[in-house]
């Protein structure tokens, strides 16, 4: 789960880590006070979107940058009024952008260098690790492609957190200061305690800045929560903003689907990621463009599979779907029975192709076969994968 | 012979008075697997499927021996009980659990690498050694006993390919579900070695998916050390970038987790790929005649 910039930084001001002081505002008055508030003689406006690269971003038809500097109450306003309502594309958005809905007015600091800093959790590490790099405020992932040698990378353990030593050796490779030594073991012991605290699965601080006066500060705050843990965070759980998210991925999340919207027009639904990743695959290998990824999970009931349905047809380009299930915890008697239900419930027009294997097969391809729908059943995948696609062709 | 599993591993499940601890406790049963007990908190005393139910791991391996345990235990509690089964000793851990935190993996992970137990998932849909034992999710009547060892992070993909390695006639050794999560307690590497050192694994498959870089360090250790044919798939050639791996989660590896970066490395190592998912038993097939 995405929260906004100032709800990260809200949460990050709590557990100690220095970040400046902002008000958030979603109409152009509310940006003016809140400069005259903030009472700093230059402030940042920035939108408030679940996406990064807003600097280099830009409103949809205008010049209007995602992040602008205000030297009077009067700008505050001007640049709030040029994002609030607007849509903003950046790098991460893509070409369909983003509707901007508040705006995060932050006190400005005087910036002697940018650096990059990151918390997640590393596979081969098998624990969290702390990511550092004197490439601030670019590309990241550029910078890790081109020089990885500018990456640094210390790992600590979830409960001891990160040593002050490792701290003090990431600002000596820093290259910073040493009387601002102080400040890094205090910045990032308190940043690794807080990714551990509140169950994050990445965080990450571009720019993390170097002050003229030699303390360091979070510019800008981005964090994603581990689903997983959402059950022992009620509080973080209520800064969920669903207008951020797409509409059919909140249906499915609710019905413990795991659902992504792509752009072509065979619908698929299927169990297990894997497998979805690979029927995806197939479909693909053989001319067509999948509409989505769908996985039911292991253990989907009649209601999970007939909402999976109503999802895939809610999206107007799915000119046909192809069910792919193997099942193990899943039984194929359960999907067949789904499959019935749904096509006789939600009533849908399209051609719908479906393997079935696993678990009560033969029971399964028989509810499918005495239903009177007009199911197309397949043999193995390949055969799925030439039916639904000439099925969509025709 | 086979790989971490066989007639004589003697089974208990934590979880087992629940519904689909219970479901897949019999399924087992079914398949010929020596289960011997059960493991919930509280319930110890009852029966499930005639098995006796215990309160802790500990009491459950002295009464029944039990040297392998199958855990079924919910998210919020499946860490603690992997702990538990470590320090029983138990040792062949296999977690079947879907949903557990990350953080609370990474806490697990240095205990199982201290003790003397292997831990297989969470995450997965477990291991089997066709025809001997059957430990977890898997439907058992695709696999049939012979000589491929299967390795893979995706469930259902492991049975799309030991459907088409039964159907093309090649048995499998051990197959190995070594779990969809970041923090897994056994990699590619770890069952490389296994099957490897198997004599009864002739030829190895394993399927891999797009982010991380365990199928690179997998690809690497077998161009080193591995003299067996090799197979691989790796799904997700076309899923869209940036939806499931986070933005700083592609530093880590620099740069690698795509499909391409992975299927590259396996080629320079020699391994045979399949093309689709629906290749994936004609390519082990390939890979062994390659090898006469």
């Amino acid at each position: 789960m995405k929260i906004h910039e100032f709800q990260a930084k809200d949460l990050l001001r709590a557990a100690g880590v220095p970040v400046l002081e902002g008000k958030v505002a979603r109409t152009p008055a509310e940006a003016s006070a809140a400069f005259a508030a903030l009472g700093t003689p230059v402030c940042a406006v920035k939108a408030q979107i679940h996406a990064g690269g807003r600097g280099k971003g830009k409103v949809v038809g205008s010049e209007q940058r995602g992040v602008e500097l205000a030297k009077s109450a009067e700008d505050a306003a001007r640049i709030a009024e040029g994002l609030l309502d607007k849509t903003l594309v950046t790098i991460q958005t893509g070409p369909e952008g983003q509707t901007v809905r508040q705006v995060f007015v932050e006190s400005g600091c005087a910036i002697d260098r940018e650096l990059y800093c990151a918390i997640l959790v590393d596979r081969a590490a098998g624990s969290p690790v702390l990511i550092a790099s004197t490439a601030g405020g670019m590309d990241i992932e550029e910078v890790a492609a081109k020089t990885p040698e500018l990456i640094l990378s210390e790992p600590f353990d979830p409960d001891r957190g990160l040593g002050a030593y490792q701290a003090r050796l990431l600002a000596s490779k820093l290259d910073l200061p040493t009387k601002s030594w102080r400040y890094a073991e205090q910045f990032f012991r308190a940043l690794c305690q807080a990714f551990v605290a509140l169950d994050a699965s990445l965080l990450e601080i571009n720019p993390l800045v170097l002050t003229s006066a030699g303390t360091l500060v979070a510019l800008d705050a981005k964090m994603t929560f581990d689903d997983n843990a959402l059950f022992r965070h009620k509080d973080i759980a209520a800064l969920r903003d669903e207008s951020e998210e797409e509409p059919a991925e909140i249906r499915a999340a609710a019905a413990g689907l795991s659902y992504v919207k792509l752009s072509g027009e065979i619908g698929c639904l299927v169990n297990g990621a894997g497998l979805a990743m690979s029927t995806m695959d197939l479909v693909k290998h053989h001319g067509g463009e999948p509409a989505n990824f769908l996985d039911v999970g292991g253990g989907a009931n009649v209601e999970q599979v007939t909402e999976a349905f109503r999802i895939i047809l809610s999206d107007p380009n799915v000119k046909g779907i192809l069910v792919n299930i193997f099942g193990g915890i899943m039984r194929c008697t359960t999907i067949a029975t789904a499959l019935v239900e749904a096509s006789q419930t939600v009533g849908f027009s399209v051609p719908l192709v479906v393997r079935l294997e696993g678990t009560e097969v033969e029971e399964g391809k028989k509810i499918l076969a005495s239903s009177g729908t007009s199911i197309i059943t397949a043999d193995g995948l390949t055969d799925a994968a030439q039916k639904i696609v000439a099925a969509v062709k025709a | 012979m086979s790989i971490l599993v066989n007639r004589d591993t003697r089974v208990i499940c934590q979880g087992i008075t629940g519904k689909v601890g219970e479901f897949h406790t019999r399924g087992c049963l079914e398949y010929g697997t020596r289960m011997v007990g059960g493991v919930t908190p509280g319930k110890g005393g009852e029966t499930v499927a005639d098995l006796p139910v215990f309160n802790t791991v500990a009491e459950a391996r002295d009464a029944t021996g039990a040297n392998a345990t199958m855990i079924f235990v919910p998210p919020p509690f499946a860490a603690d009980a992997i702990l538990e089964a470590v320090a029983a000793g138990i040792e062949l851990v296999i977690a079947i659990t879907e949903g557990i935190p990350v953080l609370d993996m990474a806490r697990v992970m240095p205990v199982v690498e201290q003790s003397q137990s292997r831990l297989i998932g969470p995450n997965c849909p477990g291991v089997i050694t066709p025809g001997e034992c059957k430990i977890g999710i898997m439907p058992g009547y695709i696999h049939t006993p012979g000589h491929v060892g299967v390795m893979s992070r995706s469930g259902t993909l492991t049975y799309e390919a030991v459907w088409q390695l039964t159907q093309l006639g090649h048995g499998q050794s051990t197959c190995v579900g070594l779990g969809g999560d970041p923090l897994v307690g056994s990699s590619f590497i770890d069952i490389l070695k296994l099957f490897e050192a198997d004599p009864d694994t002739h030829a190895i498959l394993m399927m891999g998916e797009i982010g991380g870089s365990a199928e690179e360090e997998a690809a690497a250790y077998v161009k080193e050390h591995v003299t067996k044919p090799v197979a691989a798939f790796i799904a997700g050639r076309t899923a869209p970038p940036g939806k499931r791996m986070g933005h700083a989660g592609a530093i880590i590896s620099g740069g690698k987790g795509t499909a391409e970066a992975k299927l590259e490395a396996l080629r320079d190592a020699g391994i045979e790929i399949a093309e689709s998912p629906a290749d994936m038993g004609a390519a082990m097939a390939r890979a062994i005649q390659r090898r006469g």
